[in-house]
């Protein structure tokens, strides 16, 4: 029920206790953290910036979210993804579904990452020692969305 | 028509985003791009492979045979790479 982009950092233990926080009907709560990693390929990676589609961003992840509540008995979901420089070790996204039980909690959770990174308009630019790189949207992304197509 | 340029698209144009006038005749996606192209070296080398870029008008994705009209948002950019 709620789509966030941001510079800042977000709390995980903070943001899940407000997810949740006052609803007994949540049994379980599916969580995804992506990081940033300090490899790309045989690469080193110093740092990336993220950027966005102001608004069609935001948009684009509510739709997500629409359509992970209209195929899952969804308590609470929220979306929390920077933008900006980020560095290894970081933050970049946060995804979690909470549910009564915990398949719907964990299925939701996946299909929201594997649908926001085909279709939510953010780019990544890696820096790397030889420069910095944008990085190519990957088929075995395209791949994970795919499969909950229907 | 607002026109918006993301990632390597930016870069190779050299411009976010500019207000364009293009004639009546450019009505869909793909004559936009065909127009765009002929703006400059930039434009040129953005659009070359059309087949690396995603369009949206109006904030949702289209395909190349859309209608574009004045006071449109239209937006350029290669695929996606959040997450």
């Amino acid at each position: 029920m709620a789509v966030r982009v941001q510079e800042q950092d977000f709390d995980l233990g903070a943001e899940l206790a407000a997810l949740t926080a006052g609803n007994h009907g949540v049994g379980g709560l599916g969580v995804f953290v992506g990081l940033v990693r300090d490899v790309a390929g045989a690469a080193s990676v110093a740092g990336m910036t993220l950027e966005h589609y102001p608004g069609m961003t935001e948009r684009q992840l509510e739709t997500i979210e629409a359509e992970a509540r209209s195929r899952w008995p969804l308590e609470a979901t929220l979306i929390v993804h920077r933008v900006g420089r980020l560095e290894p070790g970081d933050n970049i996204v946060l995804v979690a579904c909470a549910s009564a039980h915990r398949q719907a909690a964990l299925d939701a959770t996946a299909f929201l990452i594997d649908w926001l990174k085909t279709k939510a308009p953010f780019w990544k630019l890696e820096e790397t020692p030889d420069g910095a790189n944008w990085v190519d949207a990957r088929e075995s992304d395209d791949a994970a969305a795919a499969r909950w197509s229907r | 028509m607002k026109v918006l340029y993301f990632a390597w698209v930016r870069q190779r144009i050299g411009l976010g985003h500019e207000m364009v006038n293009p004639p009546d005749g450019v009505a869909t996606v793909a004559a936009l791009v065909e127009w765009l192209r002929a703006r400059g070296p930039g434009y040129a080398e953005a659009f070359r492979d059309t087949r690396a870029i995603r369009c949206a008008v109006n904030q949702e994705y289209v395909e190349p045979d859309h209608p574009v009209a004045v006071g449109d948002e239209v937006a350029f950019f290669p695929p996606v790479t959040g997450g």
